[in-house]
């Protein structure tokens, strides 16, 4: 079903922890990880779902073959892998993204910087992890707007470099606002 | 909006804007009680939210007797996955929803359905409403076949149904959305209290804080287990001192609560150590200022469509032994934020690591407060809705507006 199922909700089980558990961190980084610990028993193949650096694919398309070689790998490998019980199947969502303008514009990286103490986690969240996944540039939105739009190029590059799946929202926004204070000082 | 320095500024200015864009759209809500268990409770404070935020939102509740309410029930207990027979009369009394409510109130853009009781008014669709959507409040994970089939007829006409979690939800032809619901941290039952208002509730039901005190709050329904704390309770009493308070009330479309009541109390007869209360509809205060006067927090149910009595302790940093059922998995995060148990004999061991580990148990209630503030909030549940109504305009995966 994994390599039918829309990207939606591929990015859905990926990337929903984020903004629920993510203070916490008790949790491996997709659903389908924690299924296979939980559920089917199977530390080894959890540890290498969970081990998927989601940033290291630009596109979903990408992260849905990385899970799937891993998957299929395991498989392979098994004579008779276990099923669920009654009741603990794993159940596929999709996300749907609801995208509205917020009345924050920015015109140079000092309002840039006063905006992002300001702007809720969704619209951190958005413009860092989704619309990297989205834009077909594997770039997040900040950073494409300060290389094509500054000519900060190289701001945009540390920037993009990142990986925002190891912080917080929050430590990620005091990180970002750390790295363009340092650049507009 | 006074929720600001619970979640932040930006979070209400996103929940406003999102209101801007259903500008003009009425919102008629619909359920069978106005008071007594979780649905009422959160309809009670998520419809003034709504219009506060502009929304046109209308609450209305069906009217129903008795007899439709002994069937109602019956059929919320089958489709939770208890055998109840139910004869082809009692059946066809669910054909007749509304019961003699009065029809023209019940008009709306989008028609929200709060569980089975009122699914039926679906045959209305024409005259009443454009958009429909049928938010099911209950465990539905193992129905009784008979009793999905027959609400399934009418689930698949609807635009939209609406579930607290995926396990719960089942295969439909029709858009399936999974909202959890939530507590509001400003309600009389959750806001903060003084020590002495917590002691003066405390004295009116007399209960002595000489030791720990476990509680459960939950309406008296075999569903919520209430025997089944007990026999918990008496095997933790065995070593440690300690009290239990079963706390709840009943609801008007619940007609089973005082035959259980009567057992429990029946049951509890004897041990000064047991205090059962039986409170009113509007107790909010009361079951504040006794979760907060608990060592530990209980909700030993054997189905639980979200069990809203998890977050209200988690919130004010509780530590809690929830089972594992139900929405009360998305609560509790097994060792991180609470304990779950999957009998009485867990749930006494749960108990016991609690009261012995006092430290442990301040770690896990503080990481449960910090849970709710992120998911389990009124704010949260709010803007979901939102986007609910805003996507049932809207069938694509990306919605730019």
């Amino acid at each position: 079903m994994l390599r039918e199922v829309p990207d939606s909700v591929i990015y859905y089980h990926t990337h929903h922890f984020i903004e629920e558990h993510h203070y916490l961190i008790p949790e491996p980084p997709n659903d389908f990880a924690v299924w296979v610990r939980n559920t089917l028993g199977d530390e080894v193949l959890s540890e290498r779902l969970a081990s998927i650096d989601t940033f290291d694919f630009p596109t979903l398309e990408s992260l849905r073959e990385g899970i799937l070689s891993v998957m299929e790998e395991s498989l392979v490998s098994k004579r008779d892998p276990r099923d669920a019980p009654e009741g603990r199947e794993f159940h596929f969502a999709k996300s749907v993204s609801v995208i509205l303008s917020l009345p924050y514009v920015a015109y140079d990286l000092r309002e840039f910087v006063e905006v992002l103490r300001e702007v809720s986690r969704g619209c951190l969240y958005f413009h860092i992890f989704e619309s990297r996944l989205m834009n077909g540039q594997g770039m997040n939105d900040f950073s494409i707007w300060m290389r094509d739009t500054l000519g900060e190029a190289e701001l945009a590059e540390k920037i993009s470099h990142l990986d925002p799946y190891n912080y917080t929202l929050e430590g990620l926004r005091s990180l970002l606002i750390q790295i363009i204070e340092e650049r507009i000082k | 909006m006074d929720y600001e320095p619970l979640v932040g500024r930006s979070a209400i200015e996103e929940i406003s804007l999102l209101a801007e864009k259903l500008s003009g759209k009425v919102v008629q809500n619909i359920n069978s009680t106005r008071s007594g268990g979780g649905v009422a409770e959160v309809l009670s404070r998520m419809v003034p939210l709504l219009q506060q935020v502009g929304v046109e939102a209308q609450w209305n509740v069906i009217k129903g007797n008795q007899e439709f309410f002994q069937v109602t029930k019956k059929f919320h207990n089958a489709l939770q996955g208890k055998e109840e027979s139910i004869s082809p009369e009692e059946f066809s009394l669910l054909l007749e929803p509304s019961q003699g409510t009065v029809e023209e109130y019940l008009h709306g853009d989008i028609i929200f359905i709060h569980d089975p009781q009122p699914i039926a008014l679906i045959a209305k669709r024409r005259e009443l409403g454009e958009k429909w959507v049928w938010r099911c409040h209950i465990d539905v994970s193992n129905p009784r076949p008979e009793a999905w089939d027959f609400v399934r007829e009418f689930v698949v006409q609807y635009d939209a149904a609406v579930f607290s979690t995926a396990s719960f939800a089942q295969e439909l032809p029709i858009r399936q959305f999974l909202i959890p619901p939530s507590i509001d941290p400003l309600s009389e039952k959750n806001r903060e209290l003084s020590g002495n208002e917590i002691e003066s509730v405390l004295a009116k039901y007399g209960i002595p804080q000489d030791k720990p005190i476990i509680t459960q709050v939950s309406r008296f329904d075999h569903l919520k287990d209430p025997i089944g704390v007990i026999r918990a309770f008496e095997m933790v009493r065995g070593s440690m001192d300690c009290r239990l308070v079963l706390a709840g009330g009943t609801a008007v479309d619940d007609p089973e609560a005082d035959k259980v009541l009567a057992e429990v109390k029946e049951r509890a007869a004897g041990n000064e150590d047991i205090h059962v209360l039986s409170l009113p509809p509007e107790s909010g205060s009361e079951i504040n200022a006794l979760q907060r006067a608990s060592t530990v927090v209980l909700q030993k149910s054997l189905k639980e469509g979200f069990g809203l009595t998890v977050s209200e302790a988690l919130w004010k940093g509780k530590p809690v032994v929830a089972s594992a059922v139900g929405g009360m998995r998305l609560q509790v995060k097994n060792r991180f934020n609470g304990l779950l148990c999957h009998g009485v004999e867990g749930a006494a061991y749960a108990l016991r690591l609690l009261l012995s580990n006092p430290e442990y148990a301040r770690w896990l209630g503080e990481n449960g407060r910090e849970h709710v503030r992120r998911n389990f909030l009124i704010t949260r549940h709010l803007k979901e809705y939102l986007l609910l109504f805003l996507s049932l305009y809207h069938p694509e995966d990306i919605i730019y507006l």
